[in-house]
């Protein structure tokens, strides 16, 4: 309690110094709080669509429902199939009103007649995907496969890239507030070198000496991690409107609010490891 | 209580600041430490609270053996031992009252526990009205009985006063005076460095006169040769 007094005496009289130390940590934490968000939303995409059909196959128009009918036996019959699902002509057609309905001249053009009927097919596994769309792609009924393996890779190496990046920045930046605050608290030993001087002549052990540094960084790091937080936290909320059209029928958007607390939760957990471990290596350079 | 064996301090520049110093101090004892500018009355308090180590012999205070102290122990030595600096040592951007529960603090003595201590020594000292006043705000000698309290704060076995009347007038000396001698009489052995001969001559004390790190008298006050020694030592370089 004397320390944390001491400490909150210390960081009001150097406000200049304060203000760069939570600066720093806030733009660390901001960053941090940014790319959880972006590696956490982007790998949630990906998974919507690996749970989503994830072969699609257009019939020829020739096609006729027996056949079609005999098709979906012989994929049934694999046992590797999760769902399947015959979409029709006419249901083809509701789909298309449904996703253009804000564009008359688009729902003018087309007819019942020249979408396709298709089967929507999800796999259990992801890996029997390949043999499904082969052996889909061999029946004369078929016109055309569209497989999601392609978006899925696309968006799994975004993710790995995305993430790669932040990892890279957050340590990058990690080790600047670091530095800075080693600095800082540097500082500020040197300055009260002859107070700390005289408390050692009146008995005072080491420890009663660092105290006070360890939470001065503690301090700097738990507050710029709140400041971080709130700005990140404050952007998604303002964004979630237009990010959730953007994004529509993924369901990334609104992040919720458990989500966010366990986010500041494990960001004041690591600001504290931060500011004690940078006021540690202060206090054992500066004070012998 | 006190106990310094063959002590030498060679400085860094080769010079000796003591050479073969020995001598011992009961408890309870008032003992003068006098002697020119540089002849090593501080390094001695510096010794005895282990600001420095000597360069050989040996010190015991307290039964602590000075030299042999493991490193985490000296803050335990040095609540025992209260100092008055011969430059205060105050903490300038602190209250009258916290400086003096400084030592407290340190100690890790209990909230109210310290304020019952820090105003019953600064009535002690005749400060109490200036309690929350900072140090900048008070006169010299106030300031000089400043750090005799917070020396005092811990109740230590042993009181270090190097010059405490240095730059006073003699009638506010003679109070910090008679404030140690009544410190004195509670029990606390004081050691006390000093150039000021009047007071030496009318305490008829022990007094130890070094002279270049040597300590060449060890006795009752013997007023003319202390004086002698005091004219001497005007003429001497820095």
């Amino acid at each position: 309690m004397k320390h944390i007094k001491t400490a909150w005496r210390n960081i009001r009289r150097s406000p200049y110094q304060a203000f760069a130390a939570i600066l720093i940590m806030m733009l660390t934490f901001l960053t941090v709080s940014f790319f959880t968000f972006l590696i956490v939303g982007s790998s949630k995409i990906v998974n919507y669509f690996e749970s989503k059909p994830q072969v699609t196959a257009f019939f020829k128009d020739s096609a006729k429902q027996s056949d079609i009918n005999a098709l979906e036996n012989n994929l049934q019959s694999t046992g590797k199939i999760a769902s399947i699902k015959f979409v029709s002509k006419e249901e083809a057609l509701q789909i298309y009103r449904e996703q253009n309905k804000n564009d008359p001249l688009l729902l003018d053009l087309v007819t019942a007649d020249i979408l396709p009927a298709s089967l929507e097919i999800s796999t259990v596994q992801i890996e029997d995907l390949s043999s499904i769309s082969d052996l889909l792609n061999k029946s004369p009924i078929v016109q055309e496969v569209v497989f999601q393996k392609d978006v899925v890779s696309a968006l799994t190496a975004w993710t790995s890239a995305l993430r790669k990046i932040g990892i890279g920045l957050i340590v990058v930046l990690s080790l600047v507030s670091v530095f800075i605050m080693v600095t800082i608290i540097g500082i500020k030993i040197s300055q009260k070198r002859e107070d700390i001087e005289i408390m050692r002549l009146i008995g005072a052990t080491n420890w009663y000496i660092r105290w006070p540094f360890i939470f001065e960084g503690i301090f700097y790091g738990v507050v710029g991690a709140l400041f971080g937080w709130l700005i990140a936290a404050g952007v998604l909320w303002y964004t979630t409107p237009f990010l959730a059209s953007f994004l529509k029928g993924i369901p990334v958007l609104p992040v919720s609010y458990v989500s966010l607390l366990e986010l500041l939760g494990a960001e004041v957990v690591l600001a504290i490891l931060l500011g004690a471990f940078s006021s540690f290596l202060a206090v054992l350079r500066y004070l012998k | 209580m006190i106990r310094l064996d063959k002590v030498s301090k060679k400085f860094g520049t080769g010079v000796f600041g003591l050479s073969d110093v020995t001598f011992s101090v009961d408890k309870g004892e008032f003992v003068f430490l006098v002697g020119p500018t540089g002849s090593g009355k501080t390094t001695i308090f510096k010794l005895l609270i282990r600001e420095v180590l000597p360069t050989e012999g040996s010190i015991i205070v307290n039964d602590w053996d000075v030299v042999k102290l493991p490193k985490h122990k000296i803050p335990h030595l040095r609540k025992k031992v209260g100092v008055v600096f011969q430059d205060l040592k105050l903490l300038f951007d602190r209250t009258i009252t916290e400086n003096i529960s400084l030592p407290l603090e340190v100690a890790g003595i209990n909230q109210a526990e310290a304020r019952r201590k820090t105003e019953e020594i600064l009535s002690q000292v005749g400060l109490i009205s200036h309690k929350d006043k900072f140090p900048i705000q008070l006169s010299g000698g106030e300031l000089q009985r400043v750090a005799i309290a917070r020396a005092l704060v811990l109740s230590p076995d042993i009181l270090l006063a190097d010059e405490p009347t240095g730059n006073l007038d003699p009638a506010t000396s003679w109070e910090i005076i008679k404030l140690l001698s009544d410190i004195n009489e509670k029990g606390t052995t004081i050691i006390m460095a000093t150039h000021n001969t009047d007071i030496v001559k009318s305490l008829s004390k022990r007094v130890i006169e070094l002279e270049k790190g040597r300590v060449v008298h060890d006795g009752k006050h013997e007023g003319h040769k202390t004086k002698e020694k005091k004219e001497e030592s005007k003429n001497l370089p820095e």
